[in-house]
């Protein structure tokens, strides 16, 4: 691998080598660039990963860990903020970010997620937006993506997709328990069942081998490279070239600014703690909907004292995540879910929010089982059921291979009173300023995930199901994966962080590209995160040629 | 072992994962490694054979092996020694207010280890909302079905006992209603 010394100026220093990372890294170095990503953790390879619930669920071992990295959280700007015991915002903190540890679902977003506020007009108390762009304009990376990190899917299985230029380049995976238990009852129901669309391949695909079903996809890496992360895929390829290094163990806590207003590069923690800093003409920022506005927020100077590119004060607002309750199901067979792929079967059919529901919002549904033992053991058992002993022994024995989850995977609002800001009192381990939530759902995000469980139920009620039931934990408080739309992009940068192609308004040679990036927040976002960053990365790379970054 | 503990030992020191897993894994690795009983690192004898008794009722001896075969008290010690040394004064509270728990419910005994199983059970149920009785669950849980390279799960009683396997392939029809010919 190429290596870079801190005081050569390279053409892009990127920051994070996740989902968007990993595809920027690539398409830049391959476009003749030099490039240098800097990863908050370590470079995992696929020999590292194995089957060990402890260390991967409750060690963190590939995910921000709350010892070193704490986290604040209150519900609203009115109350003081408390330390978590439990993560709110996680992310992948190893080369391939998130992308490694995901469970692989490749959503799409339809087009009229793109055009939401002209479709709706408004709701009130959120701040629903047009994207500025459109689907047609995403659609061939959309494509790009699918095709050069593998996806597995049925092309017009799902009658509500939107148009595309291509099939998905792999079949889709073989169908689960779950799955055709939850196809038999939503075809009743009048439904449209269709096979989930997953980056992880089916058939042998570009030197990497099919999907072994070992069922450890989702918080676990792949051992086989069979799930298509980055590190599977684009961050060998940008290696390859010769002109990208990844720098792994290695902190960003500032970006630095000239005084013509324009960033020199970035001062980052190596792994003794030792600060350097790497120079740059331009810096591309994929560090997720958390650490991207932290940074910007790190990096305040005279010009941008509420921030680096903060002028207008929205960086860091409009946080989303994912929302949805799950229902579940318990069956007089074994449907052993812990083998394969955590899901193969979704519906879109209530994903089009509907005037005539009384609320905003909708979502797809999947049928599921993403328990471990552990995990199973702690909190799998229906409600009633004892915690310990021996009749809960003899539970937990019967319904581990018998139960699944039917999950929704909903929209979720963007509020101005929703936002990650720095924590004034709260350091992390090296001294840096911990990261805040404040959080809470819209009532209509709250409407939604119940009128979405209603149906869930439904097509449980249409199984051969024994018993079902329902969760409704605060879902505020659980670990989120999606941590979206804090810097979101749009043409006004008074009502913006980002223009339509990532770049920041106020600052001509920055750029934020991850799921602070989305508008609206619905479903499954890491799809629509790469298709952003190929696009955005065909963008920057000829605007660098003339000369325009 | 579907896993090489050997070389997989090797790769992991080569990897900066956080010094308290690799630690646990190590010691984890050579216990397994020895192939004799696992020593206590952390806890004393006694302390120990209170623990696991209490863990023995939240995972019961019955038909199948239950936490004291499952070796959970030996994972325990080793999360108090390693990534959940932190935790170490809610075992020495819990275990405090459960002895004078104890005493109060049965004042003619010694020690929770000497009790009768249904006076176990009556003094589990006398602390179940406590953060003690919590961690103790996680923990007994985790030791019963974690990886056996902690120290527990001995002869993967925890997997056996729920119908998981962890292997690196399996071919479908997965389950009962998975394979074509099954009424769904």
């Amino acid at each position: 691998m190429k290596q870079y010394k801190p005081s050569e100026e390279v053409d892009f220093l990127i920051i994070g080598a996740g989902a968007a990372g990993g595809v920027m890294a690539k398409e830049l170095s391959s476009a003749g660039f030099s490039v240098v990503v800097l990863e908050q953790g370590p470079y995992l390879r696929e020999r590292d990963f194995d089957h060990d619930e402890i260390k991967y669920i409750r060690l963190s071992a590939m995910t921000n860990d709350l010892k070193k990295q704490p986290q604040t959280y209150r519900k609203s700007d009115a109350e003081p903020a408390k330390v978590l015991e439990q993560k709110m915002m996680q992310y992948g903190r190893q080369v391939g970010g998130g992308s490694v540890h995901f469970t692989a679902n490749y959503w799409r977003l339809w087009e009229s997620d793109f055009r939401q506020k002209s479709q709706w007009g408004g709701v009130a108390a959120a701040s629903l937006a047009d994207w500025p762009v459109t689907y047609a304009d995403l659609e061939p990376y959309y494509t790009k993506a699918e095709e050069e990190l593998g996806i597995s899917g049925l092309a017009g299985a799902n009658p509500f997709e939107a148009r595309r230029s291509k099939p998905y380049p792999l079949p889709p995976l073989p169908v689960k328990s779950s799955g055709a238990i939850f196809e038999r009852a939503t075809r009743k129901l009048g439904l449209h069942p269709f096979p989930a669309p997953m980056a992880i391949l089916s058939q042998p695909y570009r030197g990497r081998g099919a999907c072994v079903h070992c069922g450890f996809c989702e918080t676990f890496g792949c051992e086989m490279r069979a799930k298509s992360s980055t590190l599977a895929t684009v961050i060998p390829m940008a290696e390859k070239t010769g002109r990208c290094e990844i720098r792994a163990d290695s902190y960003t806590r500032k970006i630095e600014l000239d005084t013509n207003g324009r960033v020199t590069g970035a001062v980052y923690f190596d792994r003794n703690r030792s600060e350097v800093f790497q120079r740059a003409k331009a810096v591309i920022v994929c560090a997720n909907g958390s650490e991207t506005p932290r940074l910007l927020f790190m990096s305040k100077s005279s010009r941008f004292p509420q921030g680096l590119a903060n002028s207008n004060g929205l960086v860091g607002k409009y946080l989303m995540f994912d929302c949805g309750f799950e229902a579940f199901g318990l069956f007089e067979h074994p449907l052993n879910e812990f083998k394969s792929v955590q899901t193969t079967r979704a519906i879109h059919d209530f994903y089009e929010p509907d005037p005539k529901r009384g609320f905003y919002g909708g979502g797809g549904i999947d049928a599921r089982f993403d328990f471990y033992p552990i995990s199973f053991a702690l909190n799998g058992l229906p409600p009633g059921a004892p915690r310990w002993g021996s009749e809960w022994k003899a539970m937990v024995a019967r319904n581990y291979t018998r139960t699944l989850t039917l999950l929704a995977h909903a929209t979720c609002l963007a509020q101005e009173r929703n936002n990650i800001t720095l924590d004034p009192d709260v350091k992390d381990a090296w001294g840096l300023p911990a990261i805040r939530v404040t959080f809470d759902y819209h009532a209509d995000d709250v409407s939604n995930m119940k009128f979405l469980l209603d149906r869930q139920v439904e097509i449980l009620e249409a199984t051969s199901a024994q018993r079902v039931w329902t969760d409704m934990t605060d879902l505020s408080l659980l670990p989120h994966n999606h941590l979206l739309g804090t810097c979101r992009m749009g043409d006004d940068p008074k009502t913006s962080v980002v223009n339509r192609y990532h770049r920041a308004h106020d600052v001509s040679n920055l750029f934020l590209v991850d799921g602070s990036s989305l508008v609206t927040a619905c479903c499954q976002p890491t799809c629509t995160i790469q298709a952003l960053a190929y696009r955005a990365a065909e963008h920057i790379a000829s605007q660098a040629r003339k000369g325009a970054v | 072992m579907p896993h090489d503990l050997i070389s997989r030992r090797q790769w992991l020191a080569l990897s900066p994962l956080s010094a308290a897993v690799l630690a646990a894994q190590q010691h984890a690795h050579d216990v397994v490694r020895a192939a004799k009983p696992a020593a206590l690192s952390f806890l004393n004898g006694g302390e120990a054979r209170e623990i696991e008794a209490l863990a023995a009722q939240i995972i019961p001896t019955d038909t199948s092996p239950g936490a004291r075969e499952a070796g959970v008290i030996y994972f325990i010690d080793r999360a108090l020694g390693t990534f959940d040394a932190d935790k170490r004064a809610i075992y020495t509270e819990g275990l405090r207010q459960a002895q004078g728990k104890r005493r109060e419910l049965f004042p003619a005994s010694q020690s929770i280890a000497a009790l009768q199983p249904d006076e176990q059970i009556r003094l589990l149920h006398a602390i179940e909302n406590t953060e003690f009785f919590d961690l103790l669950r996680t923990h007994t849980i985790m030791g019963f079905f974690g990886n056996p390279s902690y120290g527990g799960n001995r002869d993967l009683a925890g997997w056996k006992l729920i119908g998981f396997e962890d292997r690196f392939q399996f071919e479908p029809p997965f389950g009962y209603y998975d394979g074509p010919e099954r009424e769904r």
